[in-house]
């Protein structure tokens, strides 16, 4: 056990080095980035000006460990646009993002668990095949598309909800639902499959045989070792919607990190849009270590020691 | 030596109805696509215009020569989604065969080799598994400017970690089964032993990863270029159709709706393929 979290510690330095390599290099993917950095008609003595200030001459494995550095120390540039810290308003727009990602998951946890355990211990039902439908057009339809229709819908034909921005929490309705379909019809989808498979384990036999009821088999032993799979996919989730919702908030212009990585695309905000990837990119890696951990605990069959 | 020609035991079972009606949707849209210039009433790009925003052809005011209606421009709505699913199927297929390709081979080397190749793909694999894959690409897109390589190669790139995992954990399994022993007895070259004995015996699994990774590359396609960061117009997309749309969609909902059909029902044949081919296997 102890083992296995310093192996996972050491290959969590690993992950956030490459995280670092590529927040750094996505600056000069695009070319030179003094261009970026200077007007179009600037006199070549001010472009070679600029490139030494910001230490643009030197060598790329100098110009990572500087970045580095200044990273480490929470340094990650001022907003070219907002002449704030870019790490600021990073920090500023996370908890909106959180909060649409957590009540995404709330409500996949709150529909797609119970219907998942509904319709597997009903398969081949007139019901489960309905539900199976549905939810295989739930995690087909692109997710931006959803929102449109529901924005066309919900607030400009009906007017019940508001469309764009957060100034309450019926804000939250629109932007959650959308991000929700998908998860929803992941999770149960996934549930349904687990429960099926558990249900054929000689442990379930062996619990009917010995005289159980067929409700305290389902909720007792079907239910909780049908769960773990369920709970692992949930926080790959989590860490899917911290990032992957920004096509979401720009449907919404949900003000969180999204939102702000594709503002700062547009106007060329390179400190800002380098900051929304590391600070993105390394809670992902911890969600994921936080989830492989959980497992761990879950599943006690699992010994990661003997397996790596 | 004919070690690989020994009959198949079985006769080849019937595949499940997702397979074949998976297959249709995706056989459909590619046809449709590499027929667009036949098929199309108009070009993608004539405007019109007079006939700006004109509905569908059986709501009032619309007609037949434009049986899906007009965009803002007055163009054809439906030859623009025919000439628009070139970019979904031409991305949805490179994507996936470059990020396959890659993905199988570096999968297959560290499984059957082992060693420090295993240990340096081992490594890849869990950095690149340590990224949110569609954020990554918006982030590399942006960065790298647009164009329909560079799309297609960010996807791939995005991708291929799903194949290696799955292909170095299933090679790790066959490495040691008797056929592979016996071809390397009978003095089968190792490259023979990968291409004629492994790799076909790991392909089963990965033709199902395969579908699976082809519905999500559709989907961050449309993404991408929902958001301006795809394909550039006047070529169309349709996730940038779906964004054009937008701009009128109180005027008419016709141009939002459509080109989101298109690549839910691009979707949803990938996804019966895949799930025909997982259900087949068990």
């Amino acid at each position: 056990m102890i083992g296995y979290l310093v192996q996972r510690l050491a290959h969590l330095v690993w992950v956030l080095l490459a995280v670092s390599i590529l927040v750094f290099l996505l600056v000069h993917l695009s070319g030179d980035p003094v261009r970026l950095l200077t007007p179009l008609d600037a006199r070549p003595e001010d472009i070679e000006r600029v490139r030494r200030l910001y230490g643009l001459d030197q060598p790329l494995p100098v110009q990572y460990w500087r970045f580095l550095k200044d990273a480490a120390r929470g340094e990650l540039g001022e907003s070219f646009r907002f002449s704030r810290p870019a790490l600021e308003l990073v920090l500023d727009r996370l908890p909106n993002t959180a909060l649409l990602a957590l009540t995404t998951i709330a409500l996949t946890v709150g529909v797609g668990i119970p219907v998942g355990l509904w319709v597997g211990s009903r398969a081949g039902s007139l019901v489960d095949w309905a539900v199976s439908l549905a939810t295989f057009v739930c995690i087909s339809l692109p997710s931006f598309w959803l929102g449109v229709l529901l924005i066309l819908l919900f607030a400009d034909r009906l007017r019940w909800l508001p469309a764009s921005g957060f100034e309450s929490p019926l804000y939250l309705v629109l932007p959650s639902l959308t991000l929700a379909v998908y998860t929803t019809g992941l999770i149960t989808r996934l549930v349904r499959a687990d429960v099926l498979e558990v249900l054929r384990q000689d442990f379930i036999r062996t619990a009917r045989a010995k005289g159980l009821g067929e409700r305290v088999v389902r909720s007792r032993h079907a239910l909780r070792n049908a769960l773990i799979s369920t709970v692992t996919v949930l926080g790959l989730q989590l860490g899917n919607l911290l990032g992957g919702s920004v096509v979401v908030e720009a449907v919404f212009a949900w003000p969180g990190v999204g939102w702000l990585m594709l503002q700062g695309i547009q106007t060329r905000d390179l400190p800002v849009v380098r900051a929304v990837v590391l600070i993105v990119g390394t809670l992902f890696v911890l969600i994921n270590l936080a989830v492989d951990l959980l497992y761990l605990y879950l599943d006690p069959r699992i010994r990661y020691d003997h397996g790596r | 030596m004919a070690v690989s020609a020994i009959p198949r035991p079985r006769a080849r079972r019937r595949r499940p109805p997702q397979f074949y009606a998976g297959a249709a949707i995706l056989g459909a849209v590619v046809a449709v696509a590499v027929l667009a210039p036949q098929l199309a009433p108009h070009g993608y790009a004539d405007q019109d215009l007079l006939r700006s925003l004109q509905p569908p052809a059986w709501m009032r005011g619309g007609e037949w020569s434009y049986p899906l209606g007009t965009d803002r421009l007055g163009r054809d709505l439906l030859a623009r989604l025919m000439f628009g699913a070139r970019v979904s199927i031409a991305v949805a297929v490179l994507s996936v065969l470059i990020g396959g390709g890659l993905g199988t081979g570096l999968g297959l080397a560290a499984g059957y080799f082992g060693r420090w190749v295993d240990r340096l793909t081992s490594r890849l694999i869990d950095i690149q598994l340590s990224f949110p894959p569609v954020f990554i690409a918006i982030a590399i897109m942006a960065a790298l400017g647009q164009s329909l390589p560079k799309l297609i190669l960010v996807l791939a790139f995005v991708s291929w970690v799903q194949y290696a995992r799955i292909a170095r954990a299933n090679t790790l399994a066959v490495r040691e089964r008797e056929f592979v022993l016996a071809a390397r007895a009978l003095g089968a070259g190792e490259r023979r032993i990968l291409l004629r004995h492994v790799l076909p015996s790991i392909l089963p699994p990965l033709l199902v990863v395969g579908a699976v990774n082809m519905s999500s590359v559709i989907l961050a396609e449309a993404a991408l270029s929902f958001l301006g960061l795809g394909v550039q117009p006047p070529t169309p997309a349709w996730g940038s159709m779906v964004a054009e749309g937008r701009t009128v969609q109180s005027l008419a909902w016709w141009n939002t709706v459509f080109p989101g059909m298109a690549i839910a029902t691009l979707v949803v044949g990938a996804n019966l393929l895949g799930d025909g081919l997982q259900r087949e296997r068990e």
